[in-house]
């Protein structure tokens, strides 16, 4: 269950980021994981939803960016899309590449509310 | 609170020979249930809200402390490998081993990580080697914060090797740089052959990988070919060990890599 570690990350990244601009919430968060990121969307869905109570993110809206893997061969150059790891090279078939998308781990942006008109 | 680092709200518990104290980790907030279902419940009429663009990533702090462990670990010349296996895997017995077996050769500490416990300590501090165990509770995997204080209690040596002992995990250890310089995977021969695919990105991440217990090759139906072909598509750079701590075959050539990542002393 690295994801709470990953929610937990992503909690106070974001309440950082807000206080300092003097936020009362957070109503929107728009985050990036990359599909070969080693994040479990069962595990970080359920981390998201009780790691959020009682911050600043409780009622915001998550949106996840889900980035596609993709690899360039160091063989043959060809730049491929991969949903494993250890997906070959469709041109020619080697196993040695370097992860170019898909690893990525992001807090693009927040939508603050800067006081409480609730 | 930790000064260092500005950190948070859990502890992880750090235990030094002689003495125990916590100290503080930004993880683990409160997770207790709750029935908000997120993304829908609330209006949108406040949709308005300012907008602030960060394109953070979301383990910067991390990485930063690892960045720090490793400048450390660096000017001091120290080697470290993070050692990452499933539980059961005998890490700590080949630890044991290598440390009996080279202590009179070259400077070893180490830092062992498990959730409860201190007996993978003890059982280092046997071989007369310096040792601190980490506690990480419920936490599955060591972070660059806790192998800092780790660290700044164990004082390792100029020109040593440090090895870092993960949580026995072959998933989640894989995403925390600690400010190692090699990760070293470890698994046995009694897991299968087929483990570096089903758990890829442990083997993606590493540079080693020892298969171990192959005293027990002729009891099991794991191929030692099949499983470094296995290896070699997640990570066809990785540098193979095949060992057995009961009858010391391969560890000649453990030792020897070993000795060939000591940093000689500045002489002259």
């Amino acid at each position: 269950m690295h994801e709470i570690t990953v929610v937990a990350n992503i909690i106070d990244i974001a309440e950082q980021e807000a206080r300092k601009a003097g936020a009362y919430s957070v109503i929107a968060i728009d985050i990036e994981i990359g599909k070969l990121s080693c994040i479990e969307k069962a595990a970080f869905d359920f981390a998201w939803k009780h790691g959020v109570r009682n911050t600043m993110l409780e009622k915001a809206e998550r949106t996840t960016h889900y980035i596609p893997g993709k690899a360039t061969c160091k063989t043959c150059g060809e730049v491929f899309e991969l949903s494993e790891l250890f997906e070959p090279c469709p041109h020619c078939g080697g196993y040695l590449s370097e992860v170019l998308e898909g690893n990525e781990l992001k807090v693009r942006s927040l939508r603050i509310e800067e006081t409480n008109n609730i | 609170m930790c000064i260092t680092c500005g950190c948070g709200t859990d502890s992880a518990h750090i235990v030094t020979e002689g003495h125990d104290h916590d100290h503080h980790h930004p993880h683990d907030h409160d997770h207790q249930h709750h029935h908000h279902s997120q993304g829908h419940e609330h209006s949108h009429q406040d949709v308005n809200g300012r907008l602030i663009t960060l394109e953070k990533d979301i383990l910067h702090e991390n990485d930063l402390l690892a960045a720090r462990n490793r400048g450390y670990l660096d000017a001091k010349k120290i080697f470290a490998i993070n050692m990452v296996s499933s539980p059961g895997s005998g890490k700590t017995m080949l630890l044991e081993r290598t440390l009996t077996d080279l202590k009179n050769e070259i400077s070893f500490s180490v830092i062992e990580g498990d959730q409860n416990t201190s007996l993978d300590a003890d059982r280092i501090r046997q071989t007369g080697t310096k040792a601190v165990q980490i506690n990480t509770g419920k936490g599955c995997h060591l972070d660059a914060h806790m192998v800092l204080h780790a660290i700044r209690d164990l004082e390792p040596p100029d020109n040593s090797i440090l090895f870092i002992e993960n949580v026995g995990n072959l998933v989640c250890p894989s995403m925390f740089d600690l400010g190692e310089n090699e990760r070293a995977v470890i698994f046995s021969v009694t897991e299968g052959d087929d483990k570096p695919i089903k758990y890829p990105d442990m083997f993606h991440t590493s540079g080693v990988c020892v298969i171990n217990k192959s005293d027990l090759l002729p009891y099991v139906s794991f191929n030692v070919e099949r499983a470094i072909e296995n290896a070699k598509k997640i990570n066809p750079e990785l540098t193979f060990f095949t060992t057995s701590c009961t009858t010391g075959e391969g560890l000649d050539e453990w030792y020897d890599w070993l000795r060939s990542n000591v940093h000689k002393p500045v002489t002259g």
